[in-house]
């Protein structure tokens, strides 16, 4: 029996384990019983057992073994009593857990999956992942996404109780890796976009899609796309400490403290981002795990590799044909052939990104590196209005003010 | 999902007679419409915030004086349709939702269960993100 308290008396260890176990039991438990929101309350009654007696009588041998038969048979007796109430005993068949083989699945990935069913819109899918397999509490999620916790916790049982019929089989196929590795990536961006401020516990989603996106990689290792994913994941918040200065203002990329860049994840995402770029059929997220990698490799600014990020926009954006990709490549064209050669790759987005924000800003920058600061000032100016962002407004209307000519 | 705010004023739409003098049966009809409303929009997971303001005659407008203590006068435009009289803040999928949750309470009905048809204003909320040139 191994001891659960540190030395100072707090359960740490305990609740790390317990933290790391939830989405394995509940994944267990999920795919025996096939009724998430049982299976639920049923797993967070067998915590409540183990966090009051493992202290006392030390942890279990095999704590996951445990945890699931606890959770199993509080659910066998709630079923008992169900059907009692129901007097439907001939359908009273009840399943024993299987004691060997439980352990071999990787019941974490399983509910994972089953979180990012199709049947779920990305905002259901994202807020169900975070309870039930990053096991954060409802009340952390809803200070996340800044909506009030009753409005969180209606959405996570709105999104049970449309999983209660879906199917618990582990789904790994294409598509539904695909829609696991967005919704991660969802999860990423809401914190890693956040600036600080009022919401600073956003930042910790970044922090929660990398860990996630970590244990998918355990258990897909050869997937490019997780591990393109993951590379990316790493080297983007590798920069969050240099994105924001002290006011919570933005600092664009060129302009960013590079010394605070996360040395750690950057070596971490650029062995991860080569790995991933080795491992065929290339997708969106090796590509911009390798931009990433670029610019996280450049010393200064002015040492980014740009022709080498050119190039790879151009793969990108013939694999995406994403108006998003075409804008990025405008800036790598300008900064490899001049402004002129950037300006004439956005000619053909007025129509697809009309009224966009970006391409207004991206207009004025590359008119400004052209010394046209009057025009640039005209674009910053219209970006300014259309962005539905405070602090890219503030950045955006700052630059303006800057480039105005003095009267 | 993105935050929008539903604005209305105290504008009666197609309605000119006040709430208050409404028959009794007309006004429970608008309430539970209102209250059945905001339930569907709880029970969504989409309803962040409602709240109604108090009688403009209870408001005050401050000014900052340079040289004497803020100069207060009493509530802005009394009676008048141009006063907000409440909101609701609510995060959905898109703009279109926004604009279909702004319709449903603007067919709340009034006096002989007829909609009264209320402007009702959607203003998108502002976010703190912000992700410029990342790339």
């Amino acid at each position: 029996m191994a001891t659960s308290t540190t030395p100072d008396g707090s359960d740490r260890p305990l609740e790390d384990l317990l933290r790391e176990l939830t989405p394995q039991v509940l994944g267990a438990v999920v795919r025996w019983s096939g009724d998430f929101a049982a299976a639920e309350d049923a797993v967070q009654e067998a915590l409540l057992a183990a966090a009051t007696t493992w202290p006392r009588d030390g942890v279990p041998d095999r704590p996951k073994a445990w945890l699931i038969q606890a959770a199993s048979r509080r659910l066998i007796d709630e079923v008992r009593q169900e059907l009692a109430r129901r007097r439907r005993e001939e359908r009273a068949a009840l399943r024993e857990v299987p004691a060997g083989e439980v352990e071999e699945y990787d019941d974490t990935l399983r509910l994972l999956f089953l979180c990012c069913h199709p049947s779920l819109t990305p905002a259901s899918a994202i807020a169900l992942t975070l309870r039930a397999v990053g096991g954060l509490t409802t009340a952390e999620i809803a200070t996340a996404y800044l909506v009030p916790e009753a409005t969180m916790a209606q959405r996570i049982s709105r999104a049970k109780q449309k999983l209660k019929d879906a199917s618990f089989e582990l789904d790994t196929g294409a598509d539904r890796l695909r829609n696991v590795l967005h919704v991660l990536y969802l999860i990423f961006n809401e914190g890693y976009t956040s600036t600080s401020g009022p919401e600073l516990h956003r930042g910790d989603l970044s922090t929660e899609a990398i860990r996630l996106t970590r244990a998918v990689h355990a258990q897909l290792p050869d997937d490019g796309q997780v591990t393109g994913l993951l590379a990316l994941m790493l080297l983007t918040d590798a920069r969050r400490p240099a994105r924001t200065g002290s006011a919570g203002e933005l600092v664009p990329l060129a302009e960013q403290d590079r010394s605070l860049w996360n040395q750690d994840y950057i070596t971490e995402g650029v062995a991860l981002a080569v790995k991933a770029f080795s491992t065929p059929p290339l997708g969106e997220y090796q590509l911009q795990a390798a931009i990433a990698a670029l610019h996280d490799e450049a010393k200064r600014a002015e040492a980014t590799d740009w022709p080498q990020i050119l190039a790879l926009y151009k793969l990108l954006e013939d694999l995406s044909g994403n108006p998003m990709v075409k804008l990025n490549r405008a800036i790598a064209a300008a900064m490899v052939e001049g402004p002129d050669a950037g300006l004439k790759l956005l000619e053909p987005l007025d129509e697809e990104l009309a009224g966009n924000h970006r391409l207004d800003a991206v207009r004025a920058h590359l008119f400004e590196m052209r010394g046209d600061n009057e025009t640039a000032v005209e674009h910053f100016r219209a970006a300014a209005r259309r962005t539905t962002s405070l602090p890219e407004r503030d950045y955006l209307s700052r630059k303006a003010a800057a480039l105005r000519p003095l009267r | 999902m993105t935050r929008f705010m539903l604005l209305v004023n105290m504008d009666g739409g197609n309605v000119d007679t006040p709430m208050l003098e409404w028959d009794k049966a007309d006004m429970e009809a608008h309430l539970k419409f209102l209250g059945d409303h905001l339930e569907r929009l709880r029970e969504s997971g989409e309803l962040v915030d409602v709240q109604g303001l108090t009688w403009p005659k209870h408001g005050k407008v401050v000014r900052a004086a340079s040289v004497s203590a803020p100069v207060l006068t009493d509530g802005p435009y009394a009676e008048s349709k141009e006063v907000l009289a409440g909101y609701q803040i609510v995060d959905v999928e898109s703009e279109e939702r926004a604009i279909e949750i702004a319709a449903e309470l603007s067919s709340a009905p009034g006096p002989g269960g007829v909609p009264i048809e209320q402007p009702i204003e959607v203003r998108r909320i502002m976010e703190s993100d912000g992700d410029l040139y990342d790339a």
